[in-house]
C-alpha cells in the first residue's frame, strides 16, 4: 500500500527479539543488573502486594561474594539443614549425571537434566512442608530428591521397566508420587499452574492448612494457563506459590520470545495485584527464604507469590538437543551468578562446618548411591529389552472400569501378541 | 456408587413436573446436600443463579465456598477442576455455552482425560463439565454448536446428553458420582419444552409430556445405558438430546413403526441395545443436529455395518448439520428438520 496519502509516514518495523550471544560469541555479561546481596528489604509477609513490586525488579540475595549469608534474608538454617541441602543437590546432580549416560548407552529413550537450577527445586522442597502439594514441570526432580523419594523408583520410570510405577505409560521423567505429594507431569506446558491454583482453593474451601506450590518455566509463562492461574490466584486469594524458573533459555529460544526484553518474570505479579519476588536462583538460601516469605504468606491467607528464579540452563534442553547450535559455549562459564552447589559449599566451608575433602568424599559416596540404585532398577530391565508391564495393562486406568470398546481392544492386543509370537502367554513379558 | 441404599422404586416415588433446567438444578442441589465434596462454579452460575438459571437459589443455600462465580476463562476453569479434583473435590464446573469450551479443550483433553491414565491412577479427575449445546433458537454460530465429536474422539473422557427432565437428572446424579471426567451436554432447545422440529407450530411446555414426572429426592441412571423411546419393527432410530424429539415427531407423521433408541450415553456407547434393535429392523437411522463430516454419527454408522452387517437390508441412512458453521438466518435450513428426517425414512422404507 505505497504511494498513498500516509507516504509521509515513516514505515512501520516489526521487532524480532535476538539473544546477546550466539554460538562462537565472545559473552560479556555487564548488562546484567546484579545487585549485591543484603540489600534488599524483606517486607511483612502479610505486607499488601504492592509492596513487594520494588523486588519484582531487583534480585533477592543472601550469599555474598565471600560467601556469608547477609541479612534481612537469610532463613538462619543450622548446619545440619545447611548440609542436608548441599547433599539433595549434589545427588540430584550425580543423579541428572548418570541418567544422562543412562540415555546415551541407550537404556532409555530420553532424559532432562536441571544442572545449574537445583536451587530452585531442592531449597523450595525443603522450605515446604512435605504435604504441601507440589505441581512441577518437568525439571524440578531435585524436589523428589529432597523429599526422600526412592531414587530406584525414580529410574524405574526412566527404564519404563516392569517395576515402573506408571507402567510405562509416561515419557522418561514424567514421574508421579502421590505419596510424595508431588502431582503428576504433564508434557503440555504450564497446564500445572490453573490445577495448582484449583488444588490450593479446594484446601481453602475444606478449611485446611496445607498450600500448593506450582514450577514453570520462563517460555512457559507465554501460556494461556499462566495467565489464568495468575487471575484465578488472586481472585480467590489462593494459598499457592508460582515458581517461575527463568534459566533464559526456552530450547532454542532465548527469554527475549517470553517477553524479558521489556521487563521481570516477577513484574508479571504487579498487573495481577499479587506479590511478587525476584531472586538469585543460584542462591540456595535466597530460594529458601523466599519460598519460606511465600508459604507463610500463604498460609496466614494474605495471598498468592510469584516468585522469579533468575538462573542458567548449564545444560542443553535435553538428551534430544544440542545448545552449542544456538548459543555460546561461553555463557555458561561466564554465568556471573555462579553454580548453586558450589555456592553453598562454599558458604558452609566459610561457616567452618564442610570442607573440601568432605564434600570430595560426599560426591563419591553420592555416585556410589546412584550407581547401586541404577544396578538396582536395571534387575527390572531397561527400555526395549522385554521387562516391562504386560500389555493389556495398556488399557487400564483409561477410565475407573474397562467399557466394552477396550475391552474388545485389549483381545486384539492379545491376539496380536498370539500371532507375533506363538508361544506366547500370559505372564510372559516378552513383546 | 458411593452409596449404599435399598434401591428407589421409581415407579412408586412421589413425583413432580419439572422441566429440564428445573431437573437439573434439583440434581445439583441433591448432590451439594449428599456430598459436602460437591462443588459448583462457572460465570454467572453464584449470585445471579446461571444465565439459564440452572443453578438458582444453590449459592444461597450451600454458601460462597460451594457455589461461586468465576473470571471468564474457560482454560481456568477446567484447569482449577482438575486441581480441585486432585485434592478430592468433585467438582462440577459449568461452560456457558458449549461453543465457548475450546480454551478449556487442552485441559480436558490433555489433563483431565488422561490424569488417571499418565499416574495410574494416583490422580483422577471426577468432574462432571455441564453445558448448554445445540440448536433451533437462533444462537447463531457461536450459541448453537453440538462439538460432542470433539469429546468422544478423546481417550478417557465420557460424553452425556439427556433429552428429558427425568433423564436430565438421573443421569446427571449419575455423572457428579463417576470417578471419570464427564462432559455433559445440555441440549437448550428442550430446557423448556420437547422442540419436536416443527418450528412453524406452537412448542408444548414438559408439563404436557410424561417425562417431565421427576421422581423426587434421589436416583441415578447409570452411564453407558440407552433408553429405548419407542419399540418398532421398520427400522432403528438412534439419536440423543434434542433430535430424540424432532425423529420421533417426524416418525409419528409418517406413521412408521420405528424402533427409536435414544443414546444418553456417547461414550461409553450401549452398544448392546443398538445391536439388538438393528438385527431385529435391519435397517438404521442415525440424527444428530452436529455436522456431518467425522461427527458422532459416522462413528455411530460404522459400528452398525461392522457389527450388524449381514441384518442390514438397506444402507445405513445419517441425517446431520450441514457441514457449515452454524448459521443464524438460515437456522431452519440448516436443522436437520421434518423435511431432511423424512426423505431419509421414505429411503429407509422403500429399501
Amino acid at each position: 500500500m505505497s504511494g498513498n496519502a500516509r507516504s509521509n509516514l515513516p514505515s512501520l518495523a516489526l521487532h524480532v527479539p535476538e539473544p546477546r550471544f550466539r554460538p562462537g560469541d565472545k559473552v560479556d555479561y555487564s548488562h546484567l543488573k546484579i545487585s549485591r546481596a543484603g540489600e534488599q528489604p524483606r517486607p511483612d509477609e502479610q505486607c499488601p502486594a504492592a509492596e513487594t513490586h520494588p523486588l519484582c525488579l531487583d534480585l533477592v540475595r543472601v550469599l555474598d561474594d565471600q560467601h556469608r549469608a547477609t541479612a534481612p534474608w537469610d532463613p538462619r538454617l543450622d548446619a545440619d539443614t545447611l548440609r542436608r541441602m548441599l547433599r539433595a543437590m549434589a545427588l540430584t546432580r550425580a543423579f541428572d549425571d548418570r541418567m544422562y549416560r543412562g540415555q546415551r548407552q541407550g537404556k532409555t529413550s530420553f532424559y532432562m537434566k536441571c544442572t545449574g537450577e537445583e536451587a530452585t527445586s531442592v531449597a523450595p522442597a525443603m522450605a515446604l512442608a512435605g504435604d504441601d502439594m507440589v505441581f512441577p514441570s518437568y525439571r524440578q526432580q531435585g524436589i523428589l530428591i529432597a523429599r526422600g523419594y526412592s531414587i530406584v523408583e525414580m529410574i524405574n520410570q526412566i527404564y519404563s521397566n516392569r517395576a515402573d510405577k506408571l507402567k510405562g505409560r509416561q515419557l522418561p521423567i514424567m514421574y508421579s508420587a502421590r505419596e510424595a505429594s508431588f502431582f503428576t507431569i504433564s508434557g503440555n506446558l504450564a497446564t500445572q499452574l490453573p490445577q495448582a491454583v484449583g488444588w490450593a482453593m479446594a484446601s481453602a474451601i475444606k478449611g485446611d492448612s496445607r498450600i500448593a506450590a506450582a514450577w514453570v518455566g520462563e517460555g512457559s509463562t507465554a501460556e494461556g494457563d499462566f495467565h489464568s492461574a495468575m487471575t484465578f490466584a488472586a481472585v480467590y486469594n489462593a494459598p499457592v506459590i508460582f515458581n517461575v524458573v527463568n534459566n533464559q533459555w526456552a530450547i532454542s529460544s532465548f527469554s527475549g520470545f517470553a517477553g524479558a526484553e521489556r521487563t521481570t518474570f516477577a513484574a508479571r505479579a504487579i498487573g495481577y495485584g499479587i506479590a511478587g519476588l525476584r531472586v538469585d536462583g543460584n542462591d540456595p538460601l535466597a530460594v529458601y527464604a523466599a519460598t519460606q516469605w511465600a508459604a507463610n504468606r500463604a498460609r496466614a491467607n494474605a495471598g498468592p507469590t510469584l516468585i522469579e528464579h533468575f538462573t542458567y540452563r548449564a545444560e542443553g534442553h535435553s538428551t534430544s538437543d544440542d545448545p552449542s547450535q544456538y548459543r555460546s559455549a561461553q555463557e555458561r562459564e561466564e554465568w556471573p551468578l555462579g553454580d548453586p552447589v558450589n555456592r553453598l559449599k562454599q558458604h558452609l566451608i566459610a561457616l567452618g562446618e564442610w570442607s573440601e575433602d568432605q564434600h570430595t568424599a560426599m560426591d563419591r559416596e553420592l555416585m556410589e548411591q546412584v550407581k547401586v540404585a541404577t544396578k538396582e532398577a536395571e534387575k527390572n530391565g531397561i527400555l526395549g529389552h522385554g521387562l516391562h508391564h504386560p500389555f493389556h495393562t495398556m488399557f487400564e486406568d483409561v477410565f475407573e472400569e474397562l467399557p466394552w470398546h477396550l475391552k474388545e481392544q485389549s483381545e486384539q492386543a492379545i491376539h496380536e501378541r498370539r500371532v507375533k509370537w506363538p508361544e506366547w502367554s500370559e505372564g510372559w513379558n516378552q513383546a | 456408587m458411593t452409596y449404599e441404599e435399598t434401591p428407589v422404586s421409581l415407579a412408586e416415588a412421589p413425583t413432580r413436573r419439572l422441566n429440564m433446567i428445573e431437573a437439573i438444578n434439583d440434581a445439583l442441589d441433591i448432590m451439594m446436600e449428599r456430598d459436602p465434596n460437591v462443588v459448583v462454579m462457572g460465570e454467572d452460575v453464584g449470585y445471579f443463579g446461571g444465565v439459564f438459571r440452572a443453578t438458582a437459589g444453590l449459592q444461597k443455600k450451600y454458601g460462597k465456598t460451594r457455589v461461586f462465580d468465576t473470571p471468564i476463562s474457560e482454560c481456568g476453569i477446567i484447569g482449577v477442576a482438575v486441581g480441585m479434583g486432585a485434592y478430592g473435590l468433585r467438582p462440577v464446573p459449568e461452560i456457558q455455552f458449549a461453543d465457548y469450551i475450546y480454551p478449556g479443550l487442552d485441559q480436558l483433553v490433555s489433563e483431565a482425560a488422561r490424569l488417571r491414565y499418565r499416574s495410574a491412577g494416583e490422580f483422577t479427575a471426577p468432574m462432571t463439565v455441564r453445558s448448554p449445546f445445540g440448536g433451533g433458537i437462533f444462537g447463531g454460530q457461536t450459541h448453537s454448536q453440538s462439538p460432542e465429536a470433539l469429546f468422544t474422539h478423546v481417550a478417557g473422557l465420557k460424553t452425556v446428553v439427556p433429552s428429558t427432565p427425568h433423564d436430565a437428572k438421573g443421569l446427571l446424579i449419575a455423572a457428579i458420582e463417576d470417578n471419570d471426567p464427564v462432559i455433559f451436554f445440555e441440549p437448550k432447545r428442550i430446557y423448556n419444552g420437547p422442540f419436536n422440529g416443527y418450528y412453524d407450530k406452537p412448542v408444548e411446555p414438559w408439563s404436557k409430556h410424561p417425562d417431565s414426572a421427576v421422581p423426587e429426592g434421589y436416583y441415578s441412571i447409570p452411564l453407558g445405558k440407552a433408553r429405548i423411546v419407542r419399540p418398532g419393527h421398520a427400522f432403528t432410530v438412534l439419536a440423543y438430546g434434542t433430535m430424540v424429539h424432532v425423529a420421533s415427531a417426524v416418525c409419528a407423521e409418517k406413521g412408521v413403526d420405528a424402533e427409536i433408541i435414544d443414546l444418553r450415553t456417547l461414550v461409553p456407547l450401549d452398544i448392546e441395545t443398538v445391536e439388538k434393535s438393528v438385527e431385529k429392523t435391519g435397517k438404521c437411522l442415525i440424527v444428530h443436529e452436529a455436522t456431518r463430516t467425522s461427527g458422532f454419527g459416522a462413528e455411530l454408522s460404522a459400528l452398525v455395518q461392522e457389527r450388524c452387517f449381514y441384518h442390514l437390508e438397506a444402507p445405513i441412512e445419517r441425517v446431520t448439520g450441514f457441514d457449515t458453521p452454524y448459521p443464524h438466518s438460515l437456522e431452519w435450513a440448516y436443522f436437520p428438520g421434518p423435511v431432511r428426517i423424512g426423505e431419509a425414512i421414505d429411503r429407509l422404507m422403500k429399501a
